[in-house]
């Protein structure tokens, strides 16, 4: 009785539900999303402060920066001193070493792919893939240090076996018979530093091929090489392309392991097995020490120019591969 | 009556056909001795050579022989896959081995108590020592942890948990950020920082540029490990009515813990060797400097750089030295994100 009484006086209120977020809630998510905005900001400020530079030099020396090979900076008897600046030579050179690194790492970053994901036995594949990994972490001076005491004496042999049965075509030729330092050896030291970035895309979008395309060509009865020509190939080509470009990215940017190995020389060189070749972020580490004044400048400019070049293949494999990955979903 | 079934393994090798493929092996080894032995073939990379070619060519014959023609091709596909992947372990093996045995010779206990101060690169080996270069890495990874861990992470819970309209455009610029040449990231800080403001070339510019290399790594390390927790966990706090706030701070996180730890190691072991930055942002210095924010400093791959540019032997040495050490470093980092990571698979 008292029950129903006491029931029918307090009447529940029902409670107010709001979508509104607390105070904790809005602070919380404001923190969060200007992080998450921070690092859009230093990418562009990265690109600002670089291009404010790359104009003012671009202003000054022209698109000669660009084209011309000459890397000059002398004072006469008055202490006027004259800039001839251009990374020509060394835009050559950056896309020499970088195409021989794909031309060696790629096609061994691809069987290591398809050995990780269709062949190794469980305890193998996690041996090679520590390896692998381990490869990643090694530092890069170090890449440097064993390119130039260990692989060079070893690559110069090649090259002088390459030169003495192919000189006959343009690129495996050489003015002179100098065959160290040469951008070949450069290519063969990046061709292992983008071994594990291009493996681990590789292997990432092997793996993504779908399970009922590959057991369908089993049932029909194809080898293991007849499924992966026929259905992981055309899966995953387009990811292997992305994730040969991450390496070119990789490429284009070493430093200190192709100045270990590289010959700089400020002339165009096309002759791969040749020992003169450029780069342009060795080019930086070189000349910085004794920079100053427009010659500094000029540096942050091919800093600038290096900054592109990489974002550029960087978004463009980032997209592709991407978009591989989508498709398997 | 209850009988356990025997896992049959059909497709393991039979005694036959591993004595077929044993035999091939040792006939393959016997062949590439003689091959060496008898023709121009010569060293340790024509043994290899002449192996990995008979071998090859006998699975081939095996195979064919055991299934037809259609096996041709796909033995011959598997060898090369082999041979491709063996041939990666070659340069890391060689890579460890040099620089054990070439940087074991340098090594003295004084490498720890001193610093470059009072001896010149140009030195015996056996003076001076690498305390300033131990001390100036220590500072680069402490202050470059300071800033990017936060930064990383928070960028990552962006990602995942607010998931803003932003997203996807963050994730594209995170992902573009992680192929900066770390050149570039070197210049970047000499023009915005060294340049423009008060704080002059030290430790702590050297930070901020080796930050701008580590940030992308842990952002997306911590995004994987953070997209691995369980929806559910986080729909029964939202469901027991705590904030947003709550659920990221006393579930998401905490069950991440473990691979939140790795990401920063994981991003540790990715600048503790980079040097190309270093040039442009901390200058070099010789002796201990125990003040991060003034003066120059050095740092581990700076002084194997500095005894790799000079070339005389022993500098070289010393070079070889630094970086056994600073390997070591990187190697035990590596190792320690490896277990975290297996107990947090384990689990």
């Amino acid at each position: 009785m008292t029950l129903v009484e006491n029931a029918a006086k307090s009447t529940p209120q029902p409670r107010v539900l709001t979508t509104k977020p607390r105070v904790s809630d809005k602070i919380f998510r404001g923190v969060v999303t200007s992080f998450g905005i921070s690092a859009l900001v230093i990418l562009t400020l990265i690109g600002a402060f670089l291009a404010v530079r790359g104009v003012q030099t671009i202003h000054s020396f022209g698109w000669s920066f660009i084209t011309s090979y000459k890397w000059d900076v002398t004072t006469d008897d008055a202490g006027n001193v004259t800039y001839q600046v251009g990374i020509g030579a060394m835009l050559i050179g950056t896309v020499m070493v970088s195409i021989v690194a794909l031309i060696v790492g790629v096609p061994l970053s691809i069987m290591m792919a398809l050995f990780l994901t269709f062949y190794a036995p469980q305890r193998l594949r996690t041996i090679f893939v520590s390896v692998v990994d381990l490869m990643a972490a090694f530092p890069s001076v170090l890449f440097g240090l064993w390119g130039f005491f260990v692989l060079m004496p070893m690559a110069t042999y090649w090259a002088k076996l390459l030169y003495q049965y192919l000189h006959w075509i343009p690129i495996f030729n050489a003015p002179e018979p100098f065959f160290e330092r040469s951008p070949f050896i450069a290519g063969l030291v990046l061709a292992i530093m983008i071994i594990p970035i291009v493996t681990s895309v590789s292997s990432e979008v092997f793996a993504q091929t779908p399970l009922d395309r590959i057991q369908a060509a089993y049932a029909l009865g194809a080898t293991k090489w007849g499924m992966i020509k026929a259905v992981v190939f055309p899966f995953g080509s387009s990811g292997v392309v992305g994730g040969a470009m991450l390496g070119l990215g990789r490429a284009f940017g070493e430093t200190v392991a192709v100045y270990t190995v590289l010959n700089l020389v400020f002339a165009p060189n096309w002759h791969v097995l040749f020992g003169s070749g450029g780069n342009i972020a060795s080019l930086i580490i070189l000349k910085w020490g004794e920079a100053t004044g427009d010659e500094t400048t000029a540096l942050l400019a091919a800093g600038f120019i290096l900054f592109v070049m990489t974002l550029l293949v960087n978004l463009a494999a980032n997209f592709i591969v991407r978009q591989t990955l989508k498709s398997g979903k | 009556m209850s009988t356990t079934v025997k896992p049959q393994k059909p497709w393991s090798p039979t005694r036959q056909e591993f004595a077929v493929s044993a035999s091939s092996f040792i006939t393959a080894i016997a062949i590439a001795i003689a091959a060496v032995k008898f023709t121009g073939l010569s060293g340790k990379i024509g043994f290899l050579f002449s192996f990995i070619v008979t071998l090859t060519t006998l699975q081939v014959i095996i195979g064919v022989r055991k299934f037809g023609r259609k096996a041709l091709a796909d033995n011959l596909a598997a060898a090369f896959i082999y041979v491709g992947a063996t041939l990666v372990l070659f340069p890391v093996l060689s890579i460890l081995y040099m620089a054990i045995s070439k940087g074991v010779a340098g090594l003295h206990w004084s490498l720890f108590t001193q610093s470059m101060f009072t001896a010149s690169f140009l030195d015996p080996v056996d003076q001076g020592g690498l305390l300033h270069a131990l001390v100036g890495t220590l500072y680069l990874i402490l202050i470059s942890m300071v800033i990017s861990v936060p930064m990383g992470i928070l960028t990552a819970l962006y990602l995942t948990e607010i998931k803003g309209p932003g997203a996807k455009l963050i994730q594209f610029v995170v992902q573009a950020m992680s192929g900066v040449p770390s050149v570039v990231a070197g210049l970047f800080i000499f023009t915005s920082v060294i340049l423009i403001s008060p704080l002059k070339t030290s430790a702590a510019t050297g930070a901020l540029a080796l930050a701008v290399l580590m940030i992308p790594t842990v952002t997306r390390t911590s995004q994987e490990v953070l997209l691995l927790v369980p929806a559910d966990l986080r729909e029964a706090g939202l469901a027991l009515g705590a904030t947003q706030w709550k659920t990221v701070a006393t579930i998401v996180v905490p069950a991440a813990r473990n691979g939140l730890l790795t990401a920063t190691i994981l991003g540790v072991a990715r600048i503790a060797g980079e040097t190309a930055p270093l040039i442009f942002t901390i200058g070099g210095a010789d002796k201990l400097n125990l003040n991060p924010f003034k003066d120059y400093q050095s740092a581990l791959p700076f002084y194997v750089w500095k005894g790799l540019t000079l070339g005389t032997p022993e500098s070289l040495q010393r070079a070889w030295t630094g970086i056994l050490i600073l390997l070591i470093l990187v190697l035990s980092l590596f190792i320690a994100a490896r277990t975290l990571g297996v107990r947090k698979m384990g689990k």
